[in-house]
Parts: C-alpha cells; sequence; structure tokens
C-alpha cells in the first residue's frame, strides 16, 4: 500500500515539477520582447549595443586632459605579463637640478599576443594602464596589431611632492 | 458559407462530364493525394519555422530574422541548399536499400494520412477502421529507420536505428492503449465517426478523468515516437553522431527531416481527432440556453481554422517539451515507458470502461 502511494506521490511531484519548467519557457516566449539578451550585433553597433564593463578587450595607458599619463617606466607590467605581449622602452634624461631620470619613451603594446588576462593591470602600482571593453579589434594588417600606448609629446604626471601636499 | 464538400461535388461532375468513370476515380484519387502532400508540405514549411522561432524565444533569442521578414524565407533558403548538395551514398553500403529507405519512411508516414477527416464530408479513404489504420501505419514507421542504419555500414548508423526501433516499438504499446481510451470513448473506429460523437462536447470535456490521462500519455508517448527532444535518443552527438541518418546527405537527409515534421503533423492531427474533436467547433456539454448561443457561436468558426488550430496547439505543445525538458538517459527511457506510461495507461483504461458502463461520461 506504501509503495502504491510513493508510486503515485513520484508521478505527481514529476508532473508538478515538469509544468514548473514549463511556465519558466513559457514565460519567455510571451515576454520575449522583455527577457531577450541577445544583441543583434551588426545592426546595433552604433545605437544600442551594451557590451558588459568586464570586459576584457584591450590594453590602454591612461591620458588626462593634459596629455600626461602616470607611467614611471617600471617595467613591472612588462615582467608580469606571461607571453611577453608587453616591451616598455625607457630613456634617461637630465632634469633640471642636473640628476639622471629614467622616463617613458615608448609603451609597446603587443595585441596579437595578449591573452587579455590582465595580470600587468594587477601588477601596475600607479593604477596607469586599464583595460578597455571595446572588442571589433579585428584588423587587415598584423602589424597594426603592435601599438605604442603612449601618445606622441605625453608625459609623466609630476605627483605633487610633500611640501605641495601640505601646503 | 462554401463547403469543401460543394468543391469536391463540383470537381466529380466536372470531370464525369470529360472522361469515363473509371478516369474520373483515377484522377480523383491523383488530384486528392497531391493536394493532401501540398497541404502537409505547407505545414511543414510553417512549422521548421515555428520550431526555429519558439526555440529561440524560449532560449531569450531572437531565431531567424535575416532572411526575408522576420526570417520567413529561412526554410526555403534551407530546402534550396539541401536540394543543390550531392546525394551521397558511401562506397560500402548498400545502395539499394541505402536510397530506398527515405522514401520508404516518407511513404509510410504519408499513407497514416489517408483515414484521416480533414473536414466535413472531406476524407480521402472514409473506412471504419480508420484509427487502427493509422496506429498500424505508423508502427512500420520503424522499418525505413532499420533500413536507413543497416544499409548505411556504419556502426553508428545501426546503434541510432536500434535505440529509435526499441523506442518506437514500446512507446508504440501506450499510444496504442490511450487511443484504445478514446475509441472506447467514441464507440467507433471511423475517423468520421468519431469526430461525429464529439459534436455536443470534445472528449477531453466529456471524458473526464480517463481523458485527460489519455491525452496526457498519448502526448508523451507520441513525442517518444517521433523521436523528439527530450526523448531524441536516436540522434546523439557525442555517442552516435546523428543517429540513423549519419550517412545521408543532400536531399535524401532532407526527407529523413521532411519525415520527422510530417509525423510530428500525423500525430497532431491524430490527437486534435481523438482528443479535442477534430474539425469539430469547441462545443460544451450543457443544455442551459446560454450554452447552446454559446455553442451556436462557435458554429460560425470555419472548421478549417478548428482542424489547423488545434494541430498547431498540439504541435506547439511538442515543441514547448522539447525546448523545455532535458532529454532522457536510454534506461531512464525504457523505464518511463514500461513502469510508469504502460501500467498508468492500463489502469486508465480500466477506468475508462468503468465510466463508459456507468455512463458517467458526458
Amino acid at each position: 500500500m506504501r509503495a502504491l502511494f510513493n508510486y503515485i506521490k513520484e508521478v505527481v511531484y514529476a508532473f508538478v515539477s515538469l509544468a514548473k519548467g514549463l511556465l519558466l519557457t513559457l514565460r519567455y516566449f510571451v515576454t520575449i520582447k522583455k527577457v531577450n539578451i541577445t544583441e543583434e550585433y551588426p545592426d546595433n553597433r552604433t545605437t544600442t549595443i551594451s557590451v558588459k564593463e568586464r570586459f576584457y578587450g584591450e590594453v590602454v595607458l591612461t591620458h588626462d586632459e593634459n596629455n600626461e599619463h602616470k607611467c614611471t617606466a617600471c617595467t613591472l607590467c612588462q615582467i608580469a605579463c606571461p607571453n611577453n605581449s608587453i616591451q616598455i622602452i625607457s630613456k634617461q634624461v637630465e632634469t633640471e637640478d642636473g640628476k639622471k631620470k629614467r622616463v617613458l619613451d615608448k609603451w609597446i603594446y603587443h595585441l596579437d599576443m595578449c591573452t587579455f588576462c590582465y595580470q600587468c593591470i594587477d601588477a601596475c602600482p600607479q593604477d596607469a594602464i586599464e583595460m578597455k571593453n571595446s572588442f571589433e579589434l579585428s584588423v587587415y594588417d598584423r602589424s597594426k596589431l603592435v601599438r605604442q600606448l603612449n601618445r606622441p609629446g605625453s608625459k609623466l604626471k609630476e605627483k605633487p611632492t610633500v611640501k605641495e601636499q601640505q601646503s | 458559407m462554401i463547403q469543401f464538400t460543394d468543391i469536391t461535388a463540383w470537381i466529380h461532375t466536372l470531370l464525369l462530364s470529360v472522361m469515363s468513370p473509371t478516369w474520373t476515380y483515377v484522377v480523383e484519387l491523383i488530384l486528392s493525394g497531391v493536394t493532401a502532400l501540398v497541404v502537409l508540405l505547407v505545414c511543414v514549411i510553417i512549422m521548421v519555422y515555428m520550431e526555429r522561432k519558439v526555440a529561440g524565444f524560449m532560449q531569450l533569442r531572437w531565431g531567424p530574422n535575416r532572411v526575408g521578414p522576420y526570417g520567413l524565407f529561412q526554410v526555403i533558403a534551407d530546402v534550396i541548399k539541401l536540394l543543390l548538395k550531392e546525394s551521397f551514398s558511401p562506397n560500402r553500403a548498400d545502395k539499394i536499400m541505402f536510397n530506398i529507405a527515405p522514401a520508404l519512411a516518407l511513404c509510410v508516414s504519408l499513407m497514416a494520412l489517408a483515414p484521416i477527416s480533414w473536414a466535413p464530408g472531406l476524407t480521402m479513404w472514409d473506412t471504419n477502421i480508420g484509427v487502427l489504420f493509422i496506429t498500424a501505419i505508423s508502427s512500420m514507421g520503424v522499418i525505413g529507420i532499420m533500413m536507413a542504419g543497416w544499409s548505411s555500414n556504419n556502426k553508428y548508423s545501426l546503434l541510432g536505428a536500434m535505440r529509435s526501433g526499441a523506442q518506437i516499438v514500446s512507446y508504440e504499446l501506450s499510444a496504442g492503449l490511450s487511443i484504445v481510451t478514446a475509441v472506447a470513448l467514441a464507440g467507433t473506429l471511423s475517423t468520421n465517426g468519431i469526430i461525429a460523437s464529439q459534436a455536443n462536447g470534445w472528449w477531453i470535456i466529456k471524458g473526464q478523468i480517463p481523458a485527460i490521462i489519455a491525452f496526457l500519455v498519448y502526448i508523451i508517448a507520441s513525442t517518444a515516437e517521433c523521436n523528439r527532444a527530450p526523448f531524441d535518443l536516436a540522434e546523439a552527438e557525442s555517442e552516435l553522431t546523428a543517429g540513423y541518418h549519419t550517412e545521408y546527405a543532400g536531399m535524401q537527409f532532407g526527407i529523413f527531416y521532411l519525415n520527422e515534421y510530417i509525423n510530428m503533423a500525423v500525430v497532431a492531427i491524430i490527437a486534435s481527432t481523438l482528443f479535442l474533436g477534430g474539425w469539430m467547433p469547441f462545443h460544451l456539454p450543457f443544455d442551459y440556453p446560454i450554452v447552446q448561443t454559446f455553442n451556436h457561436i462557435m458554429d460560425f468558426i470555419p472548421t478549417w481554422i478548428w482542424f489547423f488550430g488545434k494541430m498547431f496547439l498540439v504541435i506547439f505543445f511538442m515543441m514547448w517539451f522539447r525546448w523545455t525538458f532535458p532529454r532522457l538517459r536510454i534506461d531512464q527511457l525504457l523505464k518511463l515507458e514500461w513502469k510508469y506510461l504502460l501500467p498508468i495507461s492500463i489502469v486508465n483504461l480500466l477506468f475508462a470502461a468503468l465510466i463508459i458502463i456507468l455512463h458517467w461520461h458526458l
């Protein structure tokens, strides 16, 4: 008797759980205009396309409005990079008070080798680089994938000295 | 309102006026066959489009929307693609059987259409054993599949065909028993008779609980018989590639695909004939004046709308299952049939018999 009861209970439970699934898909079917998450990509690339902020597209060196970046050419990102897609070329310059200082000359980024692993950004102590969510990165010529990220004429953003901070 | 019987009678007199009765008979046979085929092909085109749209909407995407407005010409593009492809047959295959198999499978599923009542007075073969004929023919569909699997000379094809055969043969039982329930309620095997017995209400309403259970069992069993998900074990990419039609290409594959959808249409037509009244409008089995008025209003909707509406409703149910449920393992599949559906449908048949004897149905 108990076995029969369990059998019937099992069948009824099966139908209830199947009905739950059916209702969910029916809800999607009826309210597709609202719940649709598909981007009609080539059609909406200039209008409604939304790419999530967390998407890792390409590495950029951030510049502010005065064309200044924060990279001190410490090469920590270059060391952190697992597949040598970053090359920091620095040069020695002489400051006003006669000291020699190493500054960034070229920040070379090999997009063709980058795996978008985010390790360079984690390694940067100055928060000079960041990941953009752009994704239309294909080009016809492979040499265009090797990019110089620091803009021409850009220079290091001077940190306010301790005295200036206090005043 | 023009009735379909008027059209057929007009064609009959027209043909009789130009040729002898024998030739009239032959021409009418061909005409009815071609008409049924064309109607069914149009249905299949709609079903393929509908399937892809339903699949898309249930998976939060748009479905086909590139070819033509709302992707309406996608199916036509697919068919043209299949027609242009080479129908290749493998070197070591049994060539004759390999090439006959798709045609045979298609023939079998088209033969099941003969006794179906499309509209009042519009039946290709009005026989008193219509339902029996349909059940007999639809179980012959296995032969085409087994032929395809065997003659391909491919272990995946053979295993797929075996699985498909096991599945169709075992689910034939509970589908048959639920058909028997409906036949017992109607008291006749003729499709016209079954539809006529639903003039004052469909069996799913009049037959109470046994009819509802039989309808559910029939829908489940026929989904399995059509080899559709969640019972699409004959096609398993990882184990069996594409099952019995692994070796088929071009239009031969297209015919198997067509066959699958025609089977689905046949199953939907049978389900609507037995439980949902075929072309019969929606009537309620009560004597109140307001119900009578309602029944009369329902009569104004043409019968072909009722017929195809019910058919596509059942088809939508099957698509809805396909895009909701995860597929079963082979042992779960057979367990579902032999441990659940078959006992339930046997008990249900007895229950229905009891209700019929005591005249509890409306």
